[in-house]
């Protein structure tokens, strides 16, 4: 390996590859989510007609790997006529950072929902049925009590989905897009020097992921405080009087 | 759908993709035992190479690792037959065996963590047992432990697979003509990228659905015993 090429190829990395890999994820884990609340609460719906459609949805984008999810966004749809004629779907789809936040986000969206549906169905039914004998029905249930209690439950599973996004915006490398992986294969092509530009690329993303492990595990912490209970101390001397 | 002859390198690049997966899992499950050993290992750097071997390769995005482990082979190897050697030739790695690597590794490290949990899922007293049968250690690992462990892992390891079997389409990035790349070559050529990805993704639920039917019926043979036992 030649160390002396590394602080160049870190530079290039973090300046260019790094915005986009962040820009990517958030994007899509943000629209995935919007995505996923809808996915959810139709999946658990009571009517088997409901729940067929985002059934079908999950079931393609967690079936099928996320590399050809893109490339079919990217590649395929570009070769369908109707796409190309439209005045305003092809402006969109010929450009890969769209076509990336558009695969990314289908597929989170899917695992997410996944996670937000047993969650859902993890909340003990007594907490919906002390919501209905307050004499709330429908949406304000949906809204006070299932969505909140399923994201404190499904957080760390979220969490998990989250790192897996991270992981898998590298794939958009393959349609050109200038990540922290992009960068990197152009600078083996560049300088043919594999293991120093993708051993770089990849302490990049160990750093981003412990940081984001230990901001998830904090996000968890503050949300599950009122399940701790008092201080041991307090909790003796409570007892005791 | 039309495939314009190219239907053959669809299927073909199939096989290649489930030969991949399995190839990955036999190397992946020996190291997700080694693995698990380490990691519940009374030795306190054995421990720390096991945990650091898994935090490595669930920080690392899966197509890095396919491009370090290839390339990085590929230099190691020349390095030690050219230099060290001293033999003059051309050294190249199979994309093939690159693939099994990089994917085996990655496969050993999540599912280091399938078998630690089943292994302490195990009652201690199993062990003792056995122990007071005379049983030697490793005949207790033999004929206790890996039978028992099996069955509480089956799941978590059927869900790797999965993973894995997607996974094997990253091996396409270095040159692989595995279902993946297959549909890549057949969409450049024909001008219709659509037909022949959409084709390709409808392999891999195939292929993930039947694994999953395999799987179903691995948990059943796995758990006949326990089950007839829990009067389920």
């Amino acid at each position: 390996m030649n160390v002396d090429l590394i602080p160049g190829f870190l530079f290039k990395m973090l300046t260019e590859g790094l915005p986009t890999t962040m820009a990517l994820v958030a994007l899509s884990v943000s629209i995935g989510f919007f995505l996923a609340v809808p996915t959810a609460l139709l999946r658990v719906s009571h009517n088997p007609a409901v729940r067929v459609l985002p059934y079908a949805y999950i079931f393609f984008f967690r079936g099928t790997p996320l590399l050809i999810q893109i490339a079919l966004v990217y590649y395929g749809l570009s070769t369908l006529e109707w796409i190309r004629g439209s005045e305003f779907l092809w402006p969109i789809l010929r450009e890969p950072f769209w076509c990336a936040i558009i695969a990314l986000s289908l597929n989170t969206g899917a695992y997410s929902g996944e996670i937000l549906r047993g969650a859902i169905q993890a909340i003990p039914r007594g907490e919906v049925e002390a919501a209905r004998a307050h004499g709330m029905h429908g949406w304000l249930i949906v809204r006070r009590i299932l969505l909140p209690r399923a994201f404190q439950i499904g957080l760390p599973a979220y969490g998990n989905e989250i790192i897996l996004m991270v992981k898998g915006s590298a794939l958009t490398s393959t349609i050109t897009l200038l990540d922290i992986t992009g960068v990197a294969r152009n600078l083996y092509a560049r300088y043919y020097t594999p293991m120093e530009a993708f051993v770089t690329a990849g302490v990049i993303y160990l750093v981003l992921v412990f940081l984001l492990t230990r901001l998830l595990r904090w996000v968890e912490g503050r949300l599950s405080r009122h399940l701790l209970g008092p201080p041991e101390t307090e909790l003796a001397q409570d007892r005791a009087s | 759908m039309d495939f314009q002859g190219y239907g053959d390198l669809l299927i073909q690049g199939a096989g290649i993709t489930l030969r991949l997966a399995v190839g990955a899992v036999a190397l992946g499950l020996i190291l997700g035992l080694s693995g698990a050993a380490l990691k519940l290992s009374r030795n306190k750097l054995a421990r720390a190479v096991g945990n650091g071997y898994t935090d490595l390769f669930r920080g690392l995005p899966e197509l890095l690792v396919v491009l370090i482990f290839y390339y990085g082979a590929e230099t190691l190897l020349r390095h030690v037959v050219n230099d060290l050697l001293g033999i003059d030739t051309y050294v190249e790695i199979s994309p093939f065996l690159g693939g099994v690597l990089a994917l085996g590794l990655i496969f050993g490290a999540y599912s280091s963590e399938v078998f630690r949990g089943a292994v302490l899922s195990i009652p201690k007293g199993h062990v003792e047992a056995a122990k007071s049968f005379g049983m030697t250690p490793f005949l207790t690992y033999r004929r206790i432990i890996l039978p028992q462990v099996w069955r509480v892992a089956l799941p978590g390891l059927g869900n790797l697979f999965l993973v894995t079997l997607k996974d094997t389409a990253l091996v396409s990035v270095i040159g692989l003509d595995e279902l993946m790349r297959a549909a890549n070559t057949a969409g450049r050529s024909t001008r219709d990228y659509f037909t022949f990805l959409m084709a390709a993704a409808l392999l891999y639920l195939a292929l993930t659905v039947l694994s999953m039917a395999v799987i179903h019926l691995l948990e059943r043979r796995a758990s006949r015993g326990h089950l007839g036992a829990a009067g389920h």
